[in-house]
């Protein structure tokens, strides 16, 4: 049995450099196991690479390369070796991605789809808070998020063509992600949870507030969208049991609360509109 | 009256925008910031920064210019007989609010709408001018939907159409009497032949000039506009005609349908209901039909009947039990409508069950896998093992599916 340690950043090529080997020296996918540095699955350690002479040429079709960085984010157990058996399987059935029906290929595309959510959920969820000195000739922003996958380097991209004039760092318990001047670093450290905040997001809860319908009150497609695990890194859900709690009196008061009278603007408004018609 | 602070101002002015449903930030050009010299990105589809407990996807920040109105649109909250609370935006105020709002990961751009204040031309010239402010002063590039004024001047929507994602004009009552009615300074041949216009615009700058040159990109996720469901008499069959028309004749991207929902200080012509949010919700699906599944208004709502949707159960479920001639359909052997049209498979189970059936004959199992509603398809379909024997034309099939009535409270 051989045991393949992958390093927590990097690892994607990691896996590819690896895999390759493995592959084209015709090693079975039962014969190896993959792991992520620091998660002592395997007793172990790395085995020393393969030295036999290359077997065969390895050809993937074009759709793979995706679906396994997606798989080597993943933290469901066997993701990577999931990645490797279908490398393997793909040299004999070059047309295996398109059938669905297949279990591996199922699996693969169930594991991919949490990866994207994961990452969906990123771009949506994470709030910059501004921390720029003063002086300094470009913005500076820091946020704290806590992804379910290791998603910070397929992510970072994202960030980087969105915000490009201003320096930030988004900090997961495992990642720092740095732009800095319009290049991106990372570093794996681990961090505890960081308590931020910003002016702006006093404003910011104003408009969430006032944006709600109390008449249209859905918390389930609310949550199922924005889960409570997200709630304490994001600056408006503080307000989301009051805006519950309120709904039905405001409701009931827009009811019953008699018509107006128009106020006096009103009539002259609109008759200087009829003449202007006539 | 002592001056507003910018808070208060957001909290009138988000208030009065909530009514209008689009919240869409998907489809429009690519754009990125990654040279340093700008803010922003859009690409392909729109991201949802937060839902507020209705259920809502916030992805814009949805504001009224100004909620002063010289209309009198009954079912409005800023109607100029309404008592609401009145207040204006600086320019500079929204782009503050769009550009640090977006900077913090808020949101995804920017929904502009107004009230009509003095004229047409002065209102949409306003909003044009903050939507320059952030292309050209701030080199914003994320979303911009302008909510367009239909008697603006033309010039002006040709500027709005340069600077903005999407152009939107709410139509609001599905027929020409309801306007009447309830919103007697809305024209709806003026909505009409400005939607008319848009279109015409947009597809002139599609064609590339003689000399090859590329024309510059006008509203790039197109026109979108609202109706109003449930405020006057229209029946869905209506609606879904008139929608009909919009998405074939004014080639719009979008239609919403909006239950019309209680106002604070409403009108006594327009007595306040519960909003008809199932109703809304049928209208989505029966929309969704017509553009994606090959449906005509005409099969999800037919003549006969009184022209509603089906409450209990989804239209492409009402339409199957209604035609069941048609059915059951072979999976393995079926073309791709035919397929769309069977309850419980969805436009991507179709596609994977067309890709993966050329791997082999289809069972119950691998329908599952594919993502398919076996249950709900279980009475329309022939698969490798599974057959619906008389299943299809059972005279309770439709109670399989209904929700059982609920019993009379006595009171």
């Amino acid at each position: 049995m051989q045991v393949v340690t992958l390093p927590r950043l990097g690892t994607f090529d990691a896996w590819r450099d690896r895999a390759r080997g493995l592959a084209r020296a015709g090693v079975c996918d039962t014969a190896v196991t993959w792991q992520m540095e620091g998660d002592a699955v395997s007793l172990f350690g790395d085995t020393a690479p393969v030295s036999e002479p290359p077997l065969r040429d390895i050809t993937v079709p074009k759709a793979f390369p995706a679906l396994a960085k997606q798989l080597c984010a993943s933290r469901a157990p066997g993701a990577f070796d999931l990645a490797y058996r279908l490398l393997v399987r793909l040299n004999d059935r070059p047309g295996l991605l398109s059938n669905r029906a297949d279990p591996d290929v199922d699996r693969a595309e169930k594991i991919a789809k949490h990866i994207r959510r994961d990452m969906h959920k990123m771009k949506a969820f994470v709030r910059f808070r501004e921390v720029t000195p003063q002086g300094a000739n470009r913005r500076q922003f820091i946020s704290w998020f806590e992804p379910d996958h290791r998603i910070e380097e397929l992510i970072a991209p994202f960030f980087s063509r969105r915000f490009g004039d201003m320096d930030w760092i988004i900090v997961t318990p495992e990642v720092s992600t740095r732009f800095d001047g319009g290049t991106v670093s990372f570093e794996a450290v681990k961090t505890e949870r960081m308590e931020l905040s910003d002016e702006t997001e006093e404003l910011w809860r104003t408009y969430y507030a006032n944006i709600f319908n109390p008449a249209r009150l859905k918390v389930k497609a609310m949550q199922s969208e924005m889960p409570k695990k997200y709630w304490k890194n994001l600056p408006e859900a503080a307000l989301i049991p009051g805006l519950i709690a309120d709904a039905e009196a405001r409701v009931h008061e827009m009811r019953k609360a008699a018509p107006t009278l128009p106020p006096l603007r009103a009539a002259k408004v609109l008759n200087r509109q009829n003449k202007d018609d006539n | 009256m002592a001056r507003l602070t910018l808070q208060e101002k957001l909290a009138l002015l988000s208030d009065a925008a909530k009514y209008d449903a689009s919240c869409a930030s998907s489809g429009t050009s690519k754009r990125h910031s990654a040279d340093g010299k700008g803010l922003g990105s859009t690409e392909g589809s729109g991201i949802c920064h937060a839902y507020a407990p209705d259920g809502r996807c916030i992805s814009l920040l949805k504001i009224l210019m100004t909620n002063f109105c010289i209309y009198d649109c009954a079912y409005c909250i800023n109607r100029v007989s309404s008592n609401v609370a009145r207040a204006r935006f600086s320019v500079e105020e929204v782009v503050h609010l769009t550009t640090e709002f977006y900077r913090r990961n808020y949101i995804e751009g920017l929904f502009l709408s107004s009230g009509i204040i003095r004229s047409p031309d002065d209102t949409m010239a306003d909003m044009v001018r903050i939507a320059r402010e952030l292309r050209e002063v701030h080199h914003f590039r994320g979303y911009i939907h302008l909510k367009t004024i239909p008697d603006a001047a033309p010039e002006l929507i040709e500027q709005a159409g340069l600077l903005a994602d999407r152009l939107s004009m709410n139509i609001e009552l599905p027929t020409d009497a309801g306007l009447k009615a309830y919103a007697p300074e809305k024209d709806a041949d003026g909505i009409r032949q400005a939607m008319g216009d848009v279109r015409a615009r947009k597809e002139e700058l599609k064609t590339p000039t003689y000399r090859g040159r590329k024309a510059p990109k006008f509203a790039p996720a197109g026109q979108s506009t609202q109706l109003i469901v449930g405020a006057d008499g229209a029946s869905d069959r209506t609606i879904l005609q008139s929608s009909t028309r919009l998405y074939g004749d004014y080639r719009l991207k979008r239609v919403y349908y909006s239950a019309f929902s209680p106002i604070p200080d409403s009108t006594a012509k327009l007595p306040l209901i519960k909003p008809p949010m199932v109703r809304e919700h049928r209208l989505y699906q029966a929309d969704w039909l017509m553009r994606f599944y090959g449906f005509d208004a005409n099969e999800i709502a037919p003549d006969q009947g009184n022209g509603m949707l089906d409450l209990e159960v989804d239209p492409k479920l009402a339409w199957a039990l209604a035609n069941r001639h048609v059915f059951p359909v072979d999976v393995n052997r079926a073309g791709k409508d035919m397929l769309l049209r069977v309850p419980g498979f969805g436009t991507k189970s179709v596609g994977r069950i067309l890709s993966a059936r050329r791997s082999g004959a289809l069972g119950w199992t691998d329908l599952r896998r594919l993502g398919a509603q076996v249950r709900k398809a279980q009475p329309f379909i022939v698969a490798r093992d599974w057959r619906p024997g008389a299943l299809t034309d059972a005279e309770n099939l439709r109670a399989r599916f209904a929700p059982p009535p609920e019993q009379l409270q006595l009171i």
